[in-house]
């Protein structure tokens, strides 16, 4: 495409929860859900 | 639903149901915007040939990209979450992580702790050996088919109870294998307490160390003093170093707190960076009632946004320069990000997450601690105020009206139930000042994956 790229992300379209808790990573005051990696992605 | 900005020279087009981000020319950027105003094609293509954004042709091909990428799902895509729900009141409820509060004591006396220096408004007290063995065994218990277990130490400040802390992880390693779960353990710590024992026992046992330091020494000693008022700064600095060099550098964060006092935080992470060795950061706003010395007020809040920029464009210079560092909410893995059940669902805080305190009682989460209405149970009778937990079940995005509109809202999960609660007396409530700056930080955490995509300088980083 000429006018646009786009970036590769997981599509949230396509809950087994074993990720991190977010609030355990670092800052236990605000959470960081975005910032979560998913190993199964 | 769809949110546009431009930053730091970059086009910027966010598809909020899908995730899809997107960087665009000037004639897509514009075209895009008047779509979403509802306007047509044609009614584009004219306006646009009019204030000679592009040519025909240029157009054309514009509006035939954008057809395409919405034909794929990735652009003007709907959310179809909010209908399907989850059946989120019916949903498990498996606890994968504690945090235990081994502490409510501390060596230090910080005039901005939101735990009323480590004692949560009650007495102090050190958790029992027993008291946390079994509150290990109710994590077991209730943890279903959940493999992967957090506990996190905390306090107050949990080396004060070290002890406790070591014959903690020496139970759960003899249980984990017969139970078949892995024990995940964190430390938060003011640093004081750390010896070399603590440290070779926190890179044995420990997933992660968050180590808390509020950045230039006299910000730091402005709050984070002894109880003799004497600032912690030279006391800690040093060991946290120490720390981290032992850990290889990795594995750990740097935790400060800014606020009123020191709303140009950047310099206080640049400080640590450059001047301390430390590249893992993470920075917060102070939790403090309005009216407080410390509280960030309205009048803070462009400087705040700015502050976030200056760091994000500052990021992209240090990667450039070989010498990268961390923030931890510009950590973004757009292609592992989490899945839409933890997006839409959040912290779990109340329903897979707790609080134990030294007595045993369980909270919601560690904000929630010392609020007696707040209480859910206790480690041997479980979970006994079920309507309360039922309550932080369905705290998840689609359940506050205020987020319905809001394009970070599958990022941010709906925002903390505690912040929440303390702005609005309401866990389904928000609190719109950390919106303002979670939109911010995550703008700028786009940006940067945007510019390692798009710049050939970092990409060769």
């Amino acid at each position: 495409m000429e006018h646009i790229k786009t970036l590769n992300t997981r599509d949230l379209a396509e809950g087994c929860g074993e990720c991190q808790t977010s609030c355990q990573s670092a800052c236990k005051t605000s959470c960081g859900i975005a910032n979560q990696q998913c190993e199964k992605a | 639903m769809i949110h546009q900005y431009r930053l730091n020279g970059y086009n910027i087009v966010l598809d909020i149901a899908s995730g899809s981000v997107h960087v665009v020319d000037e004639p897509a950027y514009q075209a895009i915007a008047l779509l979403d105003q509802g306007l047509s094609k044609k009614e584009v293509k004219d306006r646009l040939l009019e204030s000679k954004v592009g040519t025909e042709a240029e157009l054309s091909a514009c509006l035939e990209d954008i057809a395409e990428l919405q034909a794929q799902g990735q652009l003007f895509s709907e959310d179809t979450y909010a209908g399907k729900a989850f059946d989120y009141k019916n949903r498990s409820t498996a606890v994968k992580a504690l945090c235990l509060h081994v502490s409510h004591a501390c060596n230090l006396d910080c005039e901005y702790c939101f735990a009323a220096q480590g004692k949560f408004h009650g007495q102090q007290a050190l958790m029992s050996f027993e008291t946390g063995k079994r509150a290990l065994d109710f994590l077991v218990e209730n943890s279903q088919g959940r493999r992967n277990l957090e506990v996190d130490f905390f306090g107050g400040e949990p080396l004060l109870n070290f002890e406790v802390c070591k014959q903690l992880v020496a139970y759960a390693r003899s249980i984990e294998q017969e139970k078949g779960k892995n024990f995940r353990f964190t430390l938060t710590t003011n640093g004081v307490g750390i010896t070399d024992e603590v440290i070779d026992w926190a890179n044995r046992e420990c997933h992660n160390v968050v180590l808390s330091l509020d950045g230039r020494r006299e910000v730091n000693d402005r709050f984070r003093k002894d109880i003799t008022g004497k600032g912690s700064y030279d006391t800690i600095v040093p060991k946290f170093q120490k720390f981290v060099a032992s850990r290889g550098g990795k594995n750990y964060y740097m935790r400060g707190t800014f606020t009123h006092y020191n709303t140009n935080f950047t310099q206080d992470l640049f400080h640590m960076a450059d001047d301390l060795g430390f590249t893992e950061l993470s920075m917060e706003p102070v939790v403090a009632k309005p009216g407080d010395p410390c509280a960030l007020t309205k009048e803070d809040l462009p400087t705040l946004l700015s502050e976030y920029e200056l760091l994000a464009k500052d990021m992209i210079r240090r990667e450039k320069l070989g010498k990268p560092i961390t923030f931890y909410h510009y950590m973004l893995d757009l292609s592992h990000g989490p899945c839409i059940y933890k997006r839409i669902s959040g912290c779990g805080s109340g329903t897979e997450y707790m609080a134990v305190t030294p007595w045993g009682d369980l909270y919601p989460c560690h904000q929630f601690v010392g609020e007696e209405r707040f209480k859910l149970g206790n480690i041997w009778d479980g979970v006994t105020n079920t309507s309360l937990r039922d309550e932080f079940k369905l705290c998840n995005v689609y359940a506050r009206p205020a987020c319905q509109d809001c394009w970070a809202k599958l990022y941010c999960s709906g925002g903390c139930a505690a912040n929440a609660f303390h702005a609005q007396g309401d866990i389904h409530g928000i609190y719109e000042y950390g919106c303002e700056i979670f939109r911010k930080r995550m703008e700028c955490a786009i940006m940067i994956k945007v510019a390692e995509a798009m710049d050939p300088e970092l990409a060769k980083a």
